[in-house]
């Protein structure tokens, strides 16, 4: 075997190893990786109960009742499940029904989740009003399921 | 390697790369600046208004293919590194060394227009997701490559020891174009990929494409456009280069 193949096979088992080491790590962390906790995972108590998270998921369709001042409240579904969502502050321009947000806040003690930052999460399709407009009207859902 | 075939190391001397990178380079930019002022022109005039981000939208012409260009650079990067490390050739190590800045300079650009389009949109110029941080990560290394190598004297010692941190933050690339799908993150999926297909309207797609075709040209122009100058830096002695017309008046 030359030495230039035996610093290739060196350094392709090197990028493997790494690889390999870099799978396991981000296997130990798992769902820590995860930016926001979904409501499924609020109901079932996997979501921190006493200090701040993140909450993601979609605005149900109806469930914004804006109050006095600048008190919001919705309701946040990942279609499992539902979590209501206090929020008092400006909310993103893309905040709307049936669209996807990420709030920041607190679990309080009757349940609903006390939002202290709202953020717009939109999905991954672009196209011209035209086009939207014609997709609904037959019938597909065009905005965005979150993941 | 017979000899009948044709030869690709006789470019790994920078006494024959040099003049053939000067031939390449007036090619590359040319079509680098056709490709992105039709690619510009398009993204504020032809391409419609998005459905739901109106107008905003249009910063993902800038922000895809730079996004696209910071990764694929680095991999580019990682290619040589290992040309370099297996064949001892001089010029793979000057090509990872010339390729670094534009590599951190479309980082930024996709970070910074990412943030300019954040701000809007999601109502935040910065968030810790998995995505916006790996990408950060990949800035990080860029300029992590080019301070190591700056700061070894030794240029064939900076090339080796610079090309292991190269291939080190490989593992980073796959993590950035993945991040979206294995973890819950702020940042969208992708819109465009080899599975799925595309989920823009085409004439949006299409713009896209010509601006990252754009960056690509720019990118191969001013690597080697910049390779030249560190070829004539690193071979200074060499008799060749005393001898080149530009040079010896």
């Amino acid at each position: 075997m030359k030495a230039r193949q035996k610093r290739l096979i060196f350094i392709l088992l090197g990028l493997v190893a790494l690889g390999l080491a870099a799978w396991l790590v981000f296997n130990a962390l798992g769902s820590n990786m995860s930016y926001f906790y979904s409501p499924t995972e609020v109901v079932q108590k996997k979501a921190p109960q006493d200090h701040l998270f993140r909450l993601g998921g979609m605005v149900v369709k109806g469930s914004v009742q804006r109050g006095q001042e600048l008190t919001v409240r919705f309701a946040v579904t990942d279609t499992a499940n539902v979590v209501d969502v206090e929020y008092t502050g400006i909310l993103p321009d893309l905040f709307e029904e049936g669209q996807g947000v990420i709030a920041q806040g607190k679990l309080g003690k009757n349940g609903v989740f006390v939002a202290s930052e709202v953020l717009a999460k939109h999905d991954e399709n672009y196209m011209p009003p035209e086009v939207a407009d014609a997709l609904q009207k037959a019938g597909q859902k065009t905005s965005g399921e979150t993941k | 390697m017979s000899s009948n075939r044709f030869n690709w190391f006789r470019f790994s001397s920078p006494a024959t790369f040099y003049p053939l990178a000067g031939r390449l380079v007036p090619w590359f930019s040319a079509i680098a600046i056709i490709l992105i002022v039709i690619g510009l022109y398009m993204s504020f005039f032809v391409a419609p208004t998005d459905y739901k981000q109106g107008e905003g939208y249009r910063i993902i012409f800038v922000h895809v293919p730079a996004s696209w260009m910071s990764m694929f650079i680095y991999l580019v990067m990682a290619f040589w590194a290992i040309i370099g490390l297996v064949f001892n050739t001089r010029v793979s190590g000057m090509m990872v060394q010339s390729l670094a800045p534009t590599g951190a300079l479309f980082t930024f650009l996709a970070l910074w227009t990412g943030a300019f389009w954040g701000k809007p949109m999601w109502g935040t110029w910065w968030v810790w997701d998995a995505r916006l941080t790996s990408e950060l990560i990949l800035f990080f290394l860029y300029i992590g490559y080019i301070a190591l190598h700056s700061s070894i004297d030794d240029k064939r010692r900076a090339d080796r020891a610079s090309a292991i941190l190269v291939l080190v933050g490989v593992v980073n690339i796959p993590i950035i174009y993945y991040s979206v799908k294995w973890w819950n993150t702020l940042h969208q999926g992708a819109s465009v990929s080899v599975k799925s297909g595309s989920s823009m309207a085409s004439i949006m797609l299409i713009t896209m494409l010509i601006m990252a075709l754009g960056f690509w040209f720019y990118s191969i122009a001013v690597a080697l456009a910049r390779v030249r100058s560190i070829i004539l830096e690193r071979e200074r002695d060499a008799n060749w280069v005393s001898e080149l017309p530009e040079i010896k008046r």
